[in-house]
């Protein structure tokens, strides 16, 4: 039970226009026991993580709300459609990996069209996967292993991120299997991990599901587990 | 009618809606994601698709009998059914949205109102068979029964 609360306390802002994606979106990480939080446009998300207009300051009207220190709305991971009116899902990456304060949150993008050249874009941009709608609950296996590693890269974490861990767990920031053992020490057995990921990945995923090639940025290079499941071809 | 005979009828609907095509896997997704914290997710879900469907199969009927008709407009009507629809697995609708598009580009007048009849088949369709369902369950849960799972 100690991962369900550690698990619970990752916190992930969803980011569609249509109610029905956003209903079911916000199910399905629940689902995963995820705090969620749902906004039904990039600029109310921006608003949110606290990175309105003027760039990289929040608004002078409202308490500056920086994200990787306030407990209050810490986001561990950004999951947004692609095609919205005004602001699409990447241009909202880019503003995101365009922030000094924001750049570390995981950006995973959903669309419900399988564009070459529209998930290279967006992998070229930052974002960690590109997962083709309707989204399913085997594709957010995946969001665990991107909150993880943007956890261990931010030194300070927010307390409560730590504290369900304590009794069990003393290293509980260094050690990334306190929450979920399945993804314990990723770095020193990625292999194996990553073939049981598959075959699981690839019995429930019929065929439909497009993982995404590796991500074009030299600091991940090692495996990941959408690597072989269907080549997407640019 | 007893909760076994209505638990089998429920048993027998919701695969015939399967084979015959009206709903795909994806509406198996949301029946899982319904759970005794969320009873009503799939009827919730659903009825948000109902709105959402109507007002856009409006707004498609009133683009495409204008006299300049935006085809951008309407292929971006269309878009939406077509993620909506594939959302909650009707997948009958999905299909005739995915031919739609395709006459959209082509700014075929005729083939568009075609596609568009065929759309709104479709939906009512899938409309009716949904409600079906859902009122079975319903009788299902007055009797006293649980909503037997499908596989």
């Amino acid at each position: 039970m100690v991962m369900a609360a550690a698990e619970s306390q990752f916190h992930v802002l969803a980011v569609d226009d249509s109610i029905i994606d956003r209903k079911l979106i916000e199910r399905l990480l629940k689902t995963s026991s995820y705090r969620v939080t749902t906004v039904d446009s990039g600029s109310k998300a921006l608003e949110f993580l606290g990175l309105l207009g003027d760039e990289d300051h929040g608004n002078p009207n409202q308490p500056c709300i920086c994200t990787n220190h306030s407990q209050e709305v810490a986001v561990n991971l950004v999951i947004t459609d692609y095609c919205m009116p005004g602001m699409t899902g990447y241009d909202l990456l880019k503003r995101i990996k365009e922030s000094s304060s924001l750049r570390n949150i995981p950006v995973v993008i959903m669309s419900s069209e399988n564009v070459p050249s529209r998930i290279s874009r967006c992998l070229q941009e930052g974002a960690e996967e590109f997962f083709l709608k309707p989204v399913r609950l085997s594709d957010l296996n995946k969001l665990k292993t991107h909150m993880m590693k943007s956890k261990c890269k931010n030194h300070q974490m927010p307390e409560n991120l730590e504290d369900p861990e304590r009794p069990e767990e003393s290293t509980a920031t260094s050690s990334p299997s306190a929450e979920t053992s399945e993804f314990q020490s990723p770095q020193s057995q990625p292999q194996l991990k990553q073939q049981q990921q598959q075959s699981q990945a690839n019995n429930s995923n019929n065929n439909k599901r497009k993982a995404v090639e590796e991500g074009p940025s030299p600091d991940r290079a090692r495996p990941r587990y959408s690597n072989d499941l269907t080549v997407v071809s640019n | 009618m007893e909760v076994g005979q209505l638990q089998k009828s429920f048993v027998d609907y919701t695969a015939s809606l399967f084979r015959e095509g009206f709903l795909d896997g994806q509406f198996s997704q949301l029946q899982q994601l319904q759970d005794e914290s969320n009873p009503d997710f799939v009827v919730e879900v659903v009825s948000l698709f109902f709105e959402d469907s109507d007002k856009l199969l409006n707004d498609l009927t009133r683009a495409l009998y204008q006299q300049n008709i935006d085809f951008k407009k309407v292929d971006a009507h269309v878009h939406q059914l077509k993620g909506s629809s594939s959302s909650i697995g009707a997948q009958r609708v999905k299909n005739a949205c995915v031919a739609f598009r395709n006459f959209c580009e082509e700014q075929n007048v005729e083939a568009c109102l075609r596609c568009l009849h065929q759309v709104k088949q479709e939906y009512l369709l899938v409309k009716s068979k949904l409600e079906t369902l859902f009122t079975l369950e319903q009788q299902i849960i007055t009797a006293g029964g649980a909503i037997p799972m499908m596989e």
